[in-house]
């Protein structure tokens, strides 16, 4: 078992969502960070897609009653074991009552931790992703207790570490064409990947706004398919990336659909930073 | 299957397939057989959503876009391959449109210069065609709202709407699945549960389907929630 002493700013259980439940409206969710969760995971001996925990922005605090194997990997926020630091993207070997806290955020924006044999919170819907309305609980709160497997002595001994090559401090984020792109005017295609943006306050797991491009004729369309990584054009020029807690459908007109890795960078980034956008087609 | 259709990547692993940009049951019934004969004879389809006039198919990533779309076209074309979808059903919704639910009644009246009596029998008098389910978990698209109840929706949105609220916005009409924000009319309550997570199939309506409502009371509203609560309550329909 595993007690949340503090909940930190935004934890909640997340694996790689609910893909093929959307015919029921029900939001994809799962981790922001796909490429940092899977590194966590491996390095414990895990499915990629196991349940890890998604720390946002900063805090936490954890209290393990057992032994079990953990990695740290995405943000660096200063994780410490009983107050010394440890380093991301390593194996830890946890013993019971050691305490993992969270302080300050350094890089990135969403910090993974996974546990041998993953998160065991209740499956719905084939995914243990936190979404309200669907799981009984939408964050973690405080005295709140996780279900990990006990520590099999068959673990994986190999005490290989690997550095990842993922560079989430890009400012890049590449870009396919989107549904409605073709009927941007040849300025607006030009200046939608030239235009500096900057990542608004309405940032959250349900989507990013991004200030910076104005002009906008467009009309809606009739409602159609979105997903994680479609780039909306709002009537008021705002640009919206949909993320992983996205609705299944929407009326803006969709201009870009970002690559499955840039959707993984733009989740390490926060308000106030800026990206650009960069033609794949 | 006669129009012609338009074939787009949308994001690394499906292919958004685009029929004429209209609301039309002709156009969902085209498109939930073409849906079919993909979900049958594509063999690396995962699954597709459709919504009014667009169908989202999911694929292995392992595939090349102009074969697959080649492969496509062919199966559309291919009338021997038409299969008869399953039977669409009409579901009798229990709406009470009691003004302490439906709040926006005595507005909407007075501004169509209607009673609230012929606004609630205009609201039950036509079965609505299912079309799809997004924006919430078990939110239903229906069309088929009679044009004098078409209202623009409300300049700010309520932060909250209850759960089983009948609404009416722009051309549409549509019943709040859970607690949310929204911009709608609210003019009445159902006691029924439009989605459940813990169900194998967490809503009971689907894409042809078509929902009917019927007035209830106050006192039958409070009824069927006690029923719907204890997991009693079974919904009546009809094949079609």
């Amino acid at each position: 078992m595993i007690k949340v002493l503090k909940p930190g700013f935004y934890t909640s259980v997340q694996d790689f969502g609910r893909e093929g439940y959307q015919h029921f409206g029900v939001p994809y969710s799962g981790v922001m960070d796909r490429q940092s969760a899977a590194f966590a995971n491996s390095l414990v001996g895990n499915l990629i897609n196991d349940a890890v925990l998604e720390l946002t922005m900063t805090g936490g605090a954890f209290l393990f009653e057992q032994e079990t194997l953990i990695a740290i990997c995405g943000a660096n926020m200063c994780a410490k074991l009983n107050g010394i630091k440890v380093p991301l993207n390593k194996r830890l070997h946890i013993k019971p009552l050691d305490v993992l806290t969270f302080g300050k955020l350094i890089n990135g924006f969403r910090c993974y931790i996974a546990v041998f044999g993953g998160f065991k919170t209740k499956t719905i819907m084939g995914s243990k992703s936190f979404y309200t309305g669907i799981t009984p609980q939408s964050f973690l709160k405080k005295d709140d207790v996780l279900k990990i497997d006990a520590l099999k002595k068959t673990y994986y001994k190999n005490n290989t570490t690997f550095i990842p090559n993922f560079n989430f401090t890009t400012n890049d984020l590449e870009a396919f064409k989107g549904p409605e792109y073709s009927s941007l005017s040849a300025s607006q295609k030009r200046l939608l990947f030239n235009t500096p943006l900057t990542i608004s306050n309405h940032s959250s797991r349900m989507g990013y706004q991004l200030k910076g491009f104005v002009s906008n004729n467009l009309p809606s369309i009739i409602t159609s398919m979105v997903r994680p990584g479609t780039v909306q054009l709002t009537p008021s020029g705002m640009l919206i990336v949909l993320m992983r807690d996205c609705q299944t459908t929407g009326g803006y007109p969709r201009v870009l659909q970002l690559s499955a890795k840039a959707i993984n960078i733009l989740s390490q980034k926060y308000m106030g930073q800026e990206v650009y956008f960069k033609n794949m087609d | 299957m006669a129009y012609t259709l338009t074939y787009k990547l949308f994001s690394e692993c499906s292919i958004l397939i685009t029929w004429p940009a209209r609301i039309s049951e002709t156009i969902l019934n085209d498109m939930l057989c073409f849906k079919h004969k993909i979900e049958n004879s594509i063999s690396n389809f995962l699954y597709a959503t459709n919504a009014y006039h667009t169908l989202l198919v999911h694929f292995n990533s392992d595939f090349v876009f102009d074969d697959l779309v080649k492969q496509l076209k062919m199966l559309y074309k291919d009338k021997g391959k038409d299969l008869k979808t399953g039977s669409s059903r009409l579901w009798r919704i229990p709406v009470c449109y009691d003004t302490c639910f439906g709040i926006d009644l005595e507005a909407m009246a007075l501004d169509k210069k209607m009673t609230v009596k012929s606004i609630v029998e205009t609201h039950c008098a036509t079965p609505y065609t299912v079309y799809f389910i997004g924006f919430l978990p078990g939110f239903l698209y229906l069309g088929g709202l009679d044009n004098i109840l078409a209202t623009p929706r409300k300049a700010s949105p309520r932060l909250e709407v209850k759960k089983g609220a009948v609404a009416i916005g722009g051309m549409q009409t549509g019943v709040y699945p859970n607690a949310s924000p929204g911009g709608w009319h609210i003019i009445g309550n159902s006691p029924i549960h439009f989605f459940n997570p813990l169900l194998d199939t967490p809503c009971f309506a689907r894409p042809g389907d078509k929902i009917e409502f019927y007035p209830i009371s106050l006192k039958t509203h409070q009824d069927i929630s006690v029923l719907v609560k204890e997991q009693v309550y079974v919904l009546d329909y009809k094949l079609l």
